[in-house]
This record gives C-alpha cells, structure tokens and sequence, in this order.
C-alpha cells in the first residue's frame, strides 16, 4: 500500500538536522512520498525503516526479464490501466505449447508451424517469442529430451519450463540455462526447491495456484524467501474466471496497490478452449486485458496475422504519433523513368504502401509529403492531404529534377484530390491508384506493362 | 493479510435499446464481462450481413453457402435466420452505389419490404458510400417499414438531421449515430440528435471502427474512454449502446484478401479472413461494443461461442 508523508514521517528519526538537504524531516517525507528523491539521503535511518520504504516507493508493478543477448525480453512494468492514461509499456509474448506425452508427429508439426510464422510488419519481425514445454510424463529422460529437442529445432524461441516436480526443473534448467529460460510451477507444495532453483539461476519464476486467494498465500510466502523475479497465473479452466483472475491480479497491483500482486501475469488459453478460432478470441481478450505470456496450443499464419497485429496497436505509445520522414524514397533501382506513388506520413501506412511496392519488384520512387502523420482518409479529412501539400513534397524534394516523368499515382481512396492536384502541379498527370495497398503489386505491373 | 478481490463500482449505466420487438440491447453498469464487478446487462449481440446484389469478391468457401440464394435477399436473409439463427440481419445497399447499381430510394425500399417479411428477426440497415443518398435511402425505407424499431446505419455529421428526422422522429425507427474514433465527436452527434428530438432510447452508436492491425488501437481507446466517461463520470450522452460493422473493416485488409499466389506462405485465405474478423469482433467486444456485425457464419459461431463462456 503506498505511503503518504505522514506515514513516512512517524519512520524517522526527527532530528530536524538538514543533512538530507531539507529543512526539516517532515520536507523530506513528503518529498520522499512524492517518489522524487531516495531514501538514502537520510543517513539517520535504520535499515528496517529504508527497507520499508524502498518497497513503498517501487514501482507498483515490477518490471521482470527472461531471455538471453539480443532475445532478452522485458515483461510488466505497467502503470495504468487504460492505454490513453499513459502508454503500455511492455508487450505481451506468445507461447507454443509442447509436452513430453505428446506424439512425435505431433511436436513436430508445431515445430514446424512455429518456425514458419517469421514475418515483418511494420519494420518489426514477428515471430512466437517462447516455446512452452511441459513435462507430463513425470520422466525426467523423456522430458530432457523433448526440452533439447525445442532448443534445436525452435532456435527464435525461448523455453518455458513447465514442470512442477523441482528435481526434474532443476535438470530442465541446468539443459537451457544459457538461454534464459522461464520456469513456470512453483505452487504450495514446491516453491521452496523452485525459489532456490530460480535464484540459483536468476531466471523468472512462474508461481501458480488454484484461484487468487490461494496465489495471495504463495506469493507472499514466496517474498518472505526473498524471490521477486515473478510472473502469476491461476489454473483457471474457464473464461470466464481466467478473465476474472487476469484483470484482478492487474487491479490488485494498480488500484489496491499492492504488491503482492504486482507482476505480469501468464495465460493458458490452450486450456480455455481446443478450438484454434476460440483461443484466438481468448488470446485477444488477453493482448487488451491484462496478460503478458500468452499461451497457445499451435500457431499458424491465420491466427498469428491478426495476434501480432492486435499486440502491435495495443502497444504503441498513444502519446507518440509514429511517423516517418517527409522525403521522396527510392525502392528498388528506381531510377528517372520509374513510377512515382504518393503516400502520407502515418509510419503504419507507409510501411504497409512500401512494402508493397518491393513486392511488385517494379522499381518506384515514393513520395512522402508532410500529411500530419495521419493515415490516408484521416489526412484527407484533416485537410492534410490536398492538392497543394502533394505540390510542395514535388517542389520541395526536387522530384521534378529527378525523374523524367510527370506522372503520379495516388491512393484509390483519395481518388477525389485528381483535380486539385492537377490543378496544384501544372504539367503533371494523376493516376489514381488501388483503394488497397495489397492490390499495389498488380496495379503497378499493369501501369507498367500499359506504359511500355 | 487475506486477499480481497479489489472492485471498480460506478453509477453510471448504458442505456438498455430495444431492437426490433424485443431484441435487447445495452444495460450494463460494469465494464465489458467484469460480471465480477456487477450487471453486465444484455449480453452482446451478433448479427450476419447480407447485400441487395449478389458479392463477388468474398471467399469461395462462402461463396458456395450462399450461391443458391445471393441474388435474393429476402432468400438469403431467411437462408441466414434458419440456419445460423443470428441475432439480427443487416442489410447493406452495396447495389445503391453509383458503380454498381446506382439503384433508387423506392427500390431500396422494395427489397427491404421483402426482406422484412420474410424474417422474424430485427434488421439493421445499412446504405451505400455516400451519406447524401444514404439519407435519401433511409428515409424511404424507414417510410415503408415505419415503427418496427429497426436500426439505421448512419447517420454521420453531414445527413443526421435528415436521418434523424425520418428514422428516428418521422417514422419510428432508431438512429445509430456514426463519428470519426474520437469521444468528442461521438458526444457531439449524440448530442446533435438529441436536440433534434430523437430520444435517446432509441438511438445506438457507433464512434468508429477499424480492423486489427489498422488504427485499432484508436478504436479501442476511443470505446475504453466513452465507457469509462459513460459509467465513471455518469456522462448521460454516451450512455448509449454500441454496434460496430466489423465485418465491413476486416474483409478488406490485406491479411483477409491476399490470394494463395499473393502470399504463399499464408495459407487458405478463408481461414485468415474469418481469423481477422473474430479477433476484430473479440476485440472491440472486450472494450466496449454491444453488437457486432459480421459476415461469416464461422466467425459468427465462434463469437457466439466465445460470447457465451465469457457471460455463463
Ligand atoms: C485511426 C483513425 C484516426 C486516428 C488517426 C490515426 C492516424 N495516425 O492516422 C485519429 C483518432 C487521430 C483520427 C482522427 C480523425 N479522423 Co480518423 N480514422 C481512423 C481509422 C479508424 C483508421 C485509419 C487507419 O489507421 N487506417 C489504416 C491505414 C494503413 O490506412 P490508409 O492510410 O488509408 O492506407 C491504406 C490505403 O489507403 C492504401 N494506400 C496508402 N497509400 C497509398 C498510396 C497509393 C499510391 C496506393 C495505390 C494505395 C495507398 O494502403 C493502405 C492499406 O491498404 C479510420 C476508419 C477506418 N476504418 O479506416 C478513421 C477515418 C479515416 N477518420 C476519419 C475522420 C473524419 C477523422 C477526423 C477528421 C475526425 C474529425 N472530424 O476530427 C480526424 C482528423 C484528425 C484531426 N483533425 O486531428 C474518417 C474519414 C472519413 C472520410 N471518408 O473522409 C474515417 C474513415 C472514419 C469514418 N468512417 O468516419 N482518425
Ligand atoms: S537527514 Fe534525516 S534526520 Fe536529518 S532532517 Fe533529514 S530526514 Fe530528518
């Protein structure tokens, strides 16, 4: 629970003597409830009073890691609850379930599923972060061997470790270790072998019980060991309670504010549902509301398209309008007698439109000209995008001594601004182009062909 | 120290809007599904799509549900009710465009008729891409099925006073009011009509909708801002309920269209288009909306599905 400046001042010592550089003990509380400054500037406290407080002043939700060298990954850290009241600040990850009972042929088709999901949308590759491997079978030769088998064939991913039985997590661990790997099963009867474990290792440390009054007990038995590199999850088996559990666990840290609870939690949606369609309804729900490892039983592109998509949005700064440089860009070998496309500002929107245009493989110029970064209609709506801003970007970026042309092609759905443009850039041409970016390869091709 | 589960209570509550004769929409104080915090009312509503001319472009899978009935929609409409047994159908004039059919008001107005006969669930109507005929559409149609409680998609800020005035005052029907993914536009229109007299019983929204990956975190913070204003700060005007045409956004994203030979690696187009629109659906369900509207019976299905366990 956080603290005011009066509970921070019956803590300490009232000698009023200035040495933290305030006039007097109570200044200093109240700053210090502020969160501006540190403990330490008092060198009068005693060391159980600086505990107490450098707990109180944490942050409400801890900000933990798992992963190695370049897929090193943070999780939690949040601050609100809403994504306008700030940001969100650190992405969910998807995980691919294996266990150690499961056929052959089995594991080896989600292996294969997993790896192909490697695309980029919107300069950013998205792949499936962690591969969950769970030990069944309660052997620890054939689970190893499963374990070694995903650190082989699923060389993007990191490992899950899920297990419950510590001599077996101890191997598991001691196989990957290099990787960074989670381990995911402390629960009431074993998270004193897996704290040790945990730490022993550094690594992130699933603790798990039946419901939040059970997790409320083991959580903080497991602080009264020491341990605070945690992720939470419950064994929900519905929806409706996983849902529940989720937002409570996120409520808990944030509005209760406390910090027993404030961890990013783990998902199972593999357990809500056996249908690909229904984990992917509940791995939406889960991207928006409130969990940071979301669990799948297989993946492949028709649910990873709009689950990387989804997580993109979601966490975007909402403060931050991400935008890219106004500027004429050269795709391919463009050179003077190449197409000349206009686009906007908005990075979502040039990122899709260029990429486009490299798959067409028909060299093209792009035109960038200062649209408010605002995506295509919104910029037109906004006034953004007219006649007269697609003129200066020509003028401005000496597109006229660059290319021979005087021909452009602009986006189907402002197909309106023909005239204005025209109008605007005396001597040129407008094309109006497809509504979709996705009908850009077949467009230019033609445009092409029709020219030649 | 015990665990208490912590609770957000608000005095606000949406509005509770009748649909046809007793469709239900609406009436939650909560957030979307914190049954744990309180009512969460109706339970959201899922409706199928249906066009005035037979569509061209949807996947082939789809294509062969509705070949025999896609060139009638009062067929296709009673195909749908039978054997989907969605919530409400929507009826979208695609053929009242000037590229298609460019066809009139008065023939709108037939086959909304036909349409209406022949299902006794509620509809939503829904017009072409332009707002100066769509209010010319609505209020013919409104006129030929007046006080049937059928919603209106939209009225926007250039024709809601004609909309308004023939759907939702004239003739008895109600008004969805349709704004630009900004909470204050959405204030703005439901304000506007109301001053215009429609009653805000009888009156839905919609304040904007894009597919996953295109702007949706817009959608998504635009309906998290007009629920909190709704039931945290009591802000009568948007306490009104939501329905999103979702399936109009998803169908035309690249994830939902590109063919086999345009991204191979992708796999069957079908599959992702119904993906795209589910997780679309989930999406703007978890945040705030009351119906969506959607266009294949797979994904109409999962949603229900999804829909239930959420609320049982
Ligand atoms: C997110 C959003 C916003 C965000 C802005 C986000 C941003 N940075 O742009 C916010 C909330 C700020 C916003 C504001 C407004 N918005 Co807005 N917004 C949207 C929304 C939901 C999604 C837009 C989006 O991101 N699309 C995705 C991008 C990738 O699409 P795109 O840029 O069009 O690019 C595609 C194609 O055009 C094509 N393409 C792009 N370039 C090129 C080039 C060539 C050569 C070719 C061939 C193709 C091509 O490829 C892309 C993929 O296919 C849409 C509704 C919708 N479903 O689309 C409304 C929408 C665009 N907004 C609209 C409006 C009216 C506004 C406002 C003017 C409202 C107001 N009155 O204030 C304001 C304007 C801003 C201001 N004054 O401050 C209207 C426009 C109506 C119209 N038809 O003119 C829309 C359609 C909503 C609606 N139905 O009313 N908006
Ligand atoms: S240094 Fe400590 S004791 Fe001295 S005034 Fe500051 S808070 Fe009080």
């Amino acid at each position: 629970m956080a603290l005011t400046g009066m509970d921070i001042y019956k803590m300490l010592p009232k000698k009023n003597c200035k040495e933290c550089g305030f006039p007097t003990c109570l200044a200093f509380a109240m700053k210090l409830a502020q969160g501006g400054i540190e403990a330490e500037k008092c060198p009068y406290m005693s060391e159980e009073v600086k505990q107490k407080l450098s707990d109180a002043t944490a942050p409400l939700m801890k900000t933990v890691k798992f992963g190695y060298g370049e897929k090193t990954y943070t999780l939690g850290g949040e601050t609100v609850l809403f994504r306008h009241e700030k940001t969100f600040v650190n992405r969910n990850r998807f995980a691919v379930m294996f266990s150690d009972v499961m056929s052959e042929e089995d594991i080896n088709g989600r292996i294969e599923r997993m790896n192909k999901v490697s695309y980029v949308r919107i300069n950013e590759r998205m792949y499936v972060e962690i591969a969950a491997v769970k030990c069944e079978s309660d052997n620890k030769e054939k689970y190893l061997g499963l374990l070694k088998k995903v650190k082989d064939e699923c060389k993007d991913a990191v490992p899950m470790i899920i297990n419950e039985n510590a001599e077996i997590a101890k191997a598991a661990v001691e196989e990957v270790k290099d990787l960074g790997p989670i381990l995911y099963g402390a629960n009431d009867q074993n998270y004193e072998e897996m704290v040790n474990i945990a730490k022993q290792y550094n690594i992130l440390l699933g603790v798990e019980a039946n419901n939040l009054e059970e997790l409320y007990k083991l959580v903080e038995k497991i602080h009264a060991l020491g341990y605070k590199e945690l992720i939470l999850g419950t064994k929900a088996v519905s929806a409706k309670k996983a849902f529940e559990d989720v937002v409570n666990i996120r409520r808990t840290a944030l509005i209760t504010q406390d910090r027993v609870f404030g961890y990013p939690a783990a998902v199972f949606v593999n357990r809500l549902s056996k249908d690909k369609f229904l984990q992917l309804s509940y791995a939406t729900v889960f991207v928006e509301k409130y969990a940071s490892i979301i669990v799948l039983d297989d993946i492949d592109y028709s649910i990873a398209l709009p689950l990387f998509a989804l997580r993109q949005n979601i966490y975007t700064d909402p403060q931050r309008p991400m935008r890219v440089e106004q500027g004429i860009y050269r795709i391919g070998q463009a050179e003077e007698n190449s197409p000349v496309l206009v686009t906007v500002d908005f990075a979502l929107t040039y990122f899709i439109v260029s990429g486009e245009v490299e798959r067409s493989k028909v060299p093209s110029w792009v035109l960038v000209p200062d649209a408010g970064g605002y995506s295509v209609l919104t910029a037109w709506a906004a006034g953004k995008l007219s006649g007269k801003s697609i003129a200066k970007a020509v003028k401005d970026f000496g597109v006229e001594e660059k290319v021979k042309t005087r021909e452009i092609i602009i986006p189907g759905k402002v197909a309106v601004l023909k005239s204005d443009i025209e109008d605007a850039l005396p001597g040129w041409k407008v094309v109006v182009g497809s509504e979709e970016a996705a009908l850009l390869p077949k467009f230019l091709r033609d445009y092409i062909s029709k020219r030649a | 120290m015990a665990y208490k589960n912590p609770q957000q209570k608000f005095q606000g509550k949406i509005k509770e809007v009748v649909l046809g004769e007793g469709l239900k929409l609406g009436g939650e104080s909560v957030l979307p599904f914190y049954s744990f915090d309180g009512d969460i009312g109706n339970t959201p509503k899922v409706g199928m799509e249906v066009w005035d001319i037979p569509p061209v472009d949807w996947p082939e899978g789809l294509m062969n549900i509705i070949k025999d009935v896609a060139d009638d929609p009062a067929k296709w409409a009673k195909f749908y009710t039978e054997k989907y047994n969605p919530d409400f159908i929507t009826l979208r004039f695609i053929g009242a465009n000037p590229d298609t059919l460019n066809r009139s008001p008065e023939e709108c107005a037939e086959i909304a008729k036909k349409v209406a006969k022949n299902v006794d669930v509620p509809l939503v109507i829904a017009g072409c891409d332009s707002n100066e005929k769509n209010a010319r559409i609505f209020t013919k149609v409104a006129e030929a099925l007046p006080n049937k409680n059928y919603a209106f998609l939209s009225a926007v800020e250039g024709n809601y006073k004609e909309v308004g005035a023939a759907v939702g005052l004239a003739y008895g029907n109600l008004v969805v009011a349709e704004s630009s993914v900004d909470l204050n536009l959405a204030k703005q229109l439901n304000i506007l009509l109301t001053q215009l007299g429609v009653k805000p019983e009888r009156m839905l929204m919609n304040p904007g909708v894009s597919s996953v990956g295109y702007g949706f975190e817009y959608v998504i913070t635009t309906l998290d801002r007009i629920k909190l204003a709704a039931l945290e700060q009591n802000d009568t005007i948007l306490q009104v309920p939501i329905i999103m045409p979702v399936s109009f956004e998803t169908w035309k994203v690249k994830e939902s269209v590109a063919s086999k030979e345009d991204a191979p690696e992708w796999g069957d187009r079908e599959e992702r288009g119904i993906a795209m629109e589910v997780s679309t659906a989930v999406g703007v369900l978890t945040a705030g909306a009351n119906a969506v509207i959607l266009r294949h019976p797979r994904s109409l299905d999962v949603v229900r599905g999804f829909i239930n366990e959420m609320v049982n």
